[in-house]
């Protein structure tokens, strides 16, 4: 019954943050940030890897962030025998399934989903909550399966429904985090290892984005000049239309 | 050598004198009217936009695995593991859309200039069969990715089917192959799209050129060059050979069209959901609906007539119907349209307001297709008697209206028409 009804007074500010949506921060990323692309990777494999598999994504792409097939070997490959394998979870379907009700999706094209906003937003957002399977909850994703993976950096923090009217007397429900306990990194340190990791996931993404802006300049260029040329072809044969 | 090609050439045309032959017919010796305007590039763009389709789609074949199981899968490989596989997968995607932007620019030029008209029913009524496969192939084409939009855009286009009154369960089965979407379905899919509707397209675009090559292109002006003809050389006086004329000139137009596909394909690919939507990136769930289906944003307009039908005795089978009698309806725009000018230039003021209004529809039913129907509604307070949820409803059904009013009560309004006199010769 007190569960009831703790989960009936959180009931506004979750269909709130499902129906309006929890307003996103933005994700100051930044494609050609190699170092963060990096820092992204590493958390990524450490933190993410265990449950979620980015299975379209070969280790050995990683070169792109400019890193060697050594250094990705020995630091990032923790899921395959061989450097040209696909990044895949250890953790069976199955297994995720029975642990926490849906397996954990795989996240090669995640960012392609949500969008960069969401996942820096959402990663940032997990809450303790006593009335969910995992102890967790998270203001832009309510009642997600899946447990705060980055508690030890970010520490533990609780969500607080607060209920005020305004002058006409329609009532505004608001949320506020309160700080339970610190983390291993402080609140300017977790919010730049979730940029990594987010700018990390926009590039798995799509690994050909950077390429293609570069070659679509080149492709326009040349355009360009065929347009000129084309255009003194057609003004020379239209000379004796009249 | 370059009397050696010639030696090879009239060996070759001693014994195939119809390729110089139709080159003339089609090409150096079809005259077309010379007042071509910025309307006239589509069609030729909507031919080129054909081959880009089916070059890249060969190319995607090679690579892509049309099994339910493979198909998510073989999609992302080319977009990483394949050289060249992103450009090729984007060429394709942003093709799709661009042949629908491209034939409904050229559809509001026949419209414009009364292309449809006699003598030329034919080379429309093909154009509008050209339209039809054409979504059919979209359609096809949009469940081999096999995301969540794909396989629940599938199901509830094949569960239209399923609302004909007798025969709709069976046919909706008999399409699928399956009970749901799935492996049986896009097996058929694939088949259909990658062979059997291009082989139709092919056919028809064939079709459409002959029928147009026969009777003579319309212009802006709308007048038949033929009626003026040199007498001597016994082309018309206004006409100027297709090629080099309109060949450099397409070509210009092709290249502005190509740049902006390059914009398209290597800046903004997924062009903020319309082209690509992010839906799609999740591999398709039998038992996940997604709670906001929408087709892509060229079937929109129709899609937005189909909600704005009210169900009739619990079956949504009035949707359907309107749903496909707004495309059917253009086979008959030749006879609806009683007007005795072509151009719009000596039209009077009724059809170029219907006209206005009719692209108008078209447009805000495009946008509220790809809106929940709730878009307007976020107000939260009721206006009058209306609910405000209800408000993007019954715009739709409005416009819906207004699009068929278009066409049904086009015979009385052109008929009753102001025209202005049309000149005898082209005037540009």
């Amino acid at each position: 019954m007190k569960r009831l009804i703790l989960l009936l007074s959180l009931a506004p500010a979750l269909a709130l943050a499902a129906e309006a949506g929890f307003r996103l921060d933005r994700a100051p990323i930044d494609p050609r940030d190699l170092a963060s692309l990096q820092a992204g990777a590493r958390t990524f494999v450490n933190y993410c890897l265990g449950c979620h598999g980015t299975q379209y994504m070969r280790y050995n792409r990683l070169a792109d962030l400019g890193l060697s097939e050594a250094q990705i070997k020995d630091n990032l490959a923790f899921t395959a025998d061989k450097v040209g394998d696909p990044m895949r979870t250890a953790m069976g379907g199955k297994e995720g399934k029975d642990w926490f009700g849906v397996a954990p999706p795989d996240l090669s094209v995640i960012a392609r989903v949500r969008g960069a906003d969401w996942l820096y937003t959402y990663l940032r957002t997990f809450y303790r909550d006593p009335n969910t399977a995992s102890g967790w909850n998270n203001a832009v994703f309510p009642n997600v399966a899946m447990p705060h993976a980055l508690w030890t950096l970010q520490g533990e923090k609780a969500l607080e429904v607060t209920r005020t009217k305004d002058a006409s007397g329609h009532e505004i429900v608001g949320s506020k985090f309160t700080r339970i306990s610190e983390g291993s990194q402080t609140p300017v340190q977790f919010d730049a290892t979730v940029r990594d990791l987010v700018n990390f996931l926009v590039y798995a993404g799509e690994p050909a984005a950077t390429s293609r802006k570069r070659i679509g300049i080149v492709v326009l260029f040349v355009l360009g000049v065929l347009f000129v040329l084309a255009y003194a072809l057609k003004k020379e044969y239209w000379k004796d239309v009249h | 050598m370059a009397s050696r090609l010639m030696a090879l050439w009239d060996w070759f045309d001693s014994r195939m004198p119809s390729v110089a032959e139709e080159w003339r017919k089609h090409a150096a010796e079809y005259y077309a009217p010379k007042n071509f305007n910025f309307w006239y590039y589509f069609g030729s763009l909507a031919l080129l936009v054909l081959v880009i389709q089916i070059v890249s789609g060969i190319f995607l074949t090679m690579h892509y695995k049309p099994d339910a199981s493979l198909a998510f899968g073989s999609v992302e490989y080319i977009m990483r593991d394949v050289p060249g596989g992103w450009a090729l997968r984007y060429i394709h995607s942003t093709g799709g859309s661009a042949f629908f932007l491209v034939a409904y620019l050229h559809m509001f030029r026949a419209m414009l200039y009364g292309s449809h008209k006699e003598p030329r029913e034919l080379v429309w009524i093909f154009g509008v069969l050209i339209y039809l496969t054409l979504m059919g192939e979209a359609f096809f084409g949009y469940l081999l990715p096999w995301g969540q939009m794909s396989y629940w855009g599938a199901q509830v286009i094949v569960n239209l089917f399923a609302t004909i009154p007798l025969v709709g369960p069976d046919l909706a089965l008999w399409i699928r192959g399956d009970y749901v979407v799935s492996d049986a379905t896009l097996n058929r899919f694939f088949a259909l799209h990658v062979i059997a509707f291009p082989l139709v397209l092919l056919g028809l675009v064939v079709a459409h050129l002959l029928a147009l090559h026969d009777v003579g292109s319309n212009n802006p002006d709308g007048v038949e060059i033929k009626k003026h003809k040199d007498p001597k050389t016994g082309h018309p006086l206004d006409g100027i050979p297709f090629h080099p004329y309109y060949t450099v000139k397409d070509i210009v137009g092709a290249v502005v069209f190509l740049a902006a596909f390059a914009v398209v394909m290597f800046f903004v690919p997924e062009m903020g959901g319309y082209f690509l939507e992010a839906n799609n990136f999740v591999p398709a769930d039998a038992l996940k609906t997604p709670a906001h289906i929408q087709p892509v944003w060229y079937f929109t307009p129709y899609y937005s007539i189909l909600r704005a039908v009210p169900p009739l005795f619990n079956s949504q089978f009035p949707g359907v119907l309107a749903m496909g009698v707004a495309t059917l309806i253009l086979l008959f725009l030749p006879w609806l349209d009683r007007s005795p000018v072509k151009s719009i230039r000596y039209r009077g003021p009724y059809y170029k307001s219907a006209l206005a209004i009719f692209v108008i529809s078209f447009l805000i039913l495009g946008y509220l297709g790809t809106e929940p129907t709730t878009v307007w509604g976020q107000f939260g307070f009721d206006a009058f008697f209306l609910d405000t949820r209800e408000i993007a409803t019954w715009v739709a059904r409005a416009f819906t209206v207004l699009y068929f009013l278009f066409f049904i009560l086009m015979p009385w309004y052109t008929a009753r028409d102001t025209a202005k006199p049309v000149p005898e010769r082209v005037t540009s």
